[in-house]
């Protein structure tokens, strides 16, 4: 077994959790040490926050003008030129690592296993497929270097407390021109915690019947600190933007409390929620099937019930 | 180009084998992935729109797949291409079989969706950008065409994400690109004579080896059964008991 190289992920300013979730899979095996390689632009405080994950051996720090934005075209041959001292390389596998990692993966001219949930000895893998309707085992031997992907909901993030020395890197790999960021436009969560990694999330769905009454979901969430979701069908109704939509077509999360309201329980949303710790479902209809997953059901009329909860909540 | 895999219809719950061995497909409805279907409808889009001179469809499979490049002509794409194998390729052999393809055709724009419903892979476009060295525009929920370069709006985890990109490139399609058009049963009986080619897969690549190997396909944990609550002060009660609230 050799060392495990992962791919931080960061929005320019701070570390995403993703990168600790990553260190908490490489950490679940036997290997020869961890290293992140972070590439930024002016970042050096992430690359400190990067060297404070307990576990790390070693931070990358590749801080550059060309890094300002994670284009997978520009980083992949940064990660694949540092790649080859390592047995391991894995990103998250949020919307940076799913864009970024396999890219890595061709230039090495490797597979890349993606959505990985577990292993026993960093060879043999679990991983989803069919919507989370079947998970396969997958022997990865074969390979002399592993490039996946990492389920961020079937990990605890790694804590800090570590002390890992940052290498200052140059850029060893030639950036091509053909692509160029232009803007981010984002952030609808009006300052609520993260979707991807609140403890707590509220989500709403089609039968919240518009975007006006779908404040009563973000009065709920704020009234318990969490973080708002929403179904696909509420998504495509267009009571919200698409990044609140929690699912397989959305985000997999795994809050410790989902709260979700008027949803019925697609098996794609389903997908995105199962590794929730308490599930609780509102909805007039006792036969969704939502309620087949839900630790606390309630049979009721949303408009009834939320309400109600906001007052019996209040602060 | 345009990229259409044959995957399990989207409606259909798959079950798997007792023995660990795979999942029970046999007879199972197919259709084009839901989200290649929108990857030819944009195709089909930039057409009425910026022209393009032609829309190959490509699927690369068993002869089966045929029905869906069929399906693919009735869409409107003009012609289409079987890659033949009867072995089920990993995202990097796809990819490769894809290089060849391109470097064959020459297309500006390769389009295909985001990821496959079935194995959730969500690799082929990227790793096709890489080995072909061009730009990626995944999770695409908007594209522009201006001349040789492309605008694409991303739906990443952040929220929309621009970039824009020189052609040819790859792009990958998500949900809210657009909604594929409905056939109609005289665009059926013209796909008909729209040409279908079937070419076996040695003639294109041999690089196509798999690199991994499934041990064992299961059901997922499930989760253990809770309980309905009378009313919102009974659900306080139980939430409060956990410590959750």
């Amino acid at each position: 077994m050799g060392r495990v190289l992962i791919c931080a992920e960061h929005d320019g300013e701070r570390l995403n959790l993703s990168t600790a979730k990553c260190v908490s899979c490489a950490n679940s095996f036997a290997n020869d040490g961890i290293d992140i390689a972070v590439l930024s632009e002016n970042g050096g405080a992430i690359a400190s926050e990067a060297s404070a994950i307990d576990g790390v051996s070693k931070v990358l720090h590749i801080d550059s003008n060309d890094n300002g934005a994670p284009l997978a075209a520009i980083w992949a041959p940064q990660i694949a030129a540092l790649a080859t001292d390592y047995s391991h390389v894995f990103g998250p596998s949020t919307t940076f690592g799913k864009d970024l990692m396999p890219r890595v993966a061709a230039l090495l001219g490797t597979g890349q296993l993606s959505d990985i949930m577990s292993t026993t000895d960093g060879r043999v893998f679990q991983r989803p497929i069919y919507a989370g309707n079947a998970i396969v085992t997958v022997d990865a031997s074969a390979c002399s270097i592993i490039v996946a992907t990492v389920r961020t909901a079937s990990y605890v993030a790694a804590e800090e407390g570590g002390n890992a020395t940052i290498e200052h890197r140059a850029t060893e790999a030639e950036i091509p021109s053909h692509t160029r960021y232009v803007e981010l436009k984002g952030d609808t969560g009006g300052g609520r915690p993260d979707l991807q990694t609140a403890a707590r999330v509220v989500s709403g769905g089609r039968a919240l019947g518009s975007e006006d009454n779908f404040k009563l979901i973000y009065d709920l969430a704020d009234r318990i600190d969490a973080a708002v979701g929403a179904s696909r069908a509420a998504v495509d109704s267009g009571y919200v933007a698409n990044d609140l939509q929690v699912g397989q077509t959305g985000k997999i999360i795994a809050p410790d409390l989902y709260i979700a309201i008027g949803i019925s329980g697609a098996i794609q949303h389903l997908t995105g929620i199962k590794d929730a710790g308490t599930i609780v479902a509102i909805n007039k209809d006792s036969e969704a099937p939502i309620f087949e997953v839900a630790d606390f059901g309630l049979v009721a009329d949303l408009f009834d019930a939320v309400p109600d909860l906001i007052a019996r909540l209040g602060r | 180009m345009v990229c259409l895999k044959r995957v399990v219809d989207y409606n259909v719950r798959v079950r798997v084998k007792p023995d660990g061995s795979g999942l029970a497909l046999d007879g199972v409805k197919m259709a084009i992935n839901p989200f290649d279907e929108i990857a030819l409808e944009e195709a089909l889009r930039i057409r009425e729109r910026d022209g393009a001179e032609e829309i190959v469809a490509v699927s690369i499979g068993s002869t089966d797949c045929q029905q869906q490049l069929r399906t693919g002509l009735a869409m409107g794409a003009d012609r289409a291409l079987l890659i033949e194998t009867d072995s089920d390729l990993e995202p990097l052999a796809v990819a490769r079989t894809l290089k060849a393809l391109v470097d064959r055709e020459q297309p500006d724009l390769v389009i295909m969706g985001k990821q496959a419903i079935d194995g959730d892979n969500n690799q082929t476009g990227q790793m096709l950008a890489s080995l072909w060295d061009r730009p990626q525009a995944t999770f695409t929920s908007e594209l522009t065409i201006d001349g040789e370069v492309a605008t694409a709006t991303r739906e990443v985890d952040a929220g929309l994400e621009v970039i824009e990109f020189d052609l040819p490139a790859v792009v990958t399609t998500d949900l809210r690109l657009n909604e594929p058009r409905y056939v109609k049963l005289p665009d059926i009986m013209k796909a008909k004579k729209k040409p279908l080619d079937v070419i076996a897969i040695d003639e294109i690549t041999d690089d196509t080896a798999p690199m991994f190997a499934v041990t064992n396909v299961a059901p997922p944990a499930e989760r253990a059964k809770g309980i309905i609550v009378d009313d919102t002060v009974a659900l306080v009660a139980a939430l409060n008991d956990k410590g959750l609230i």
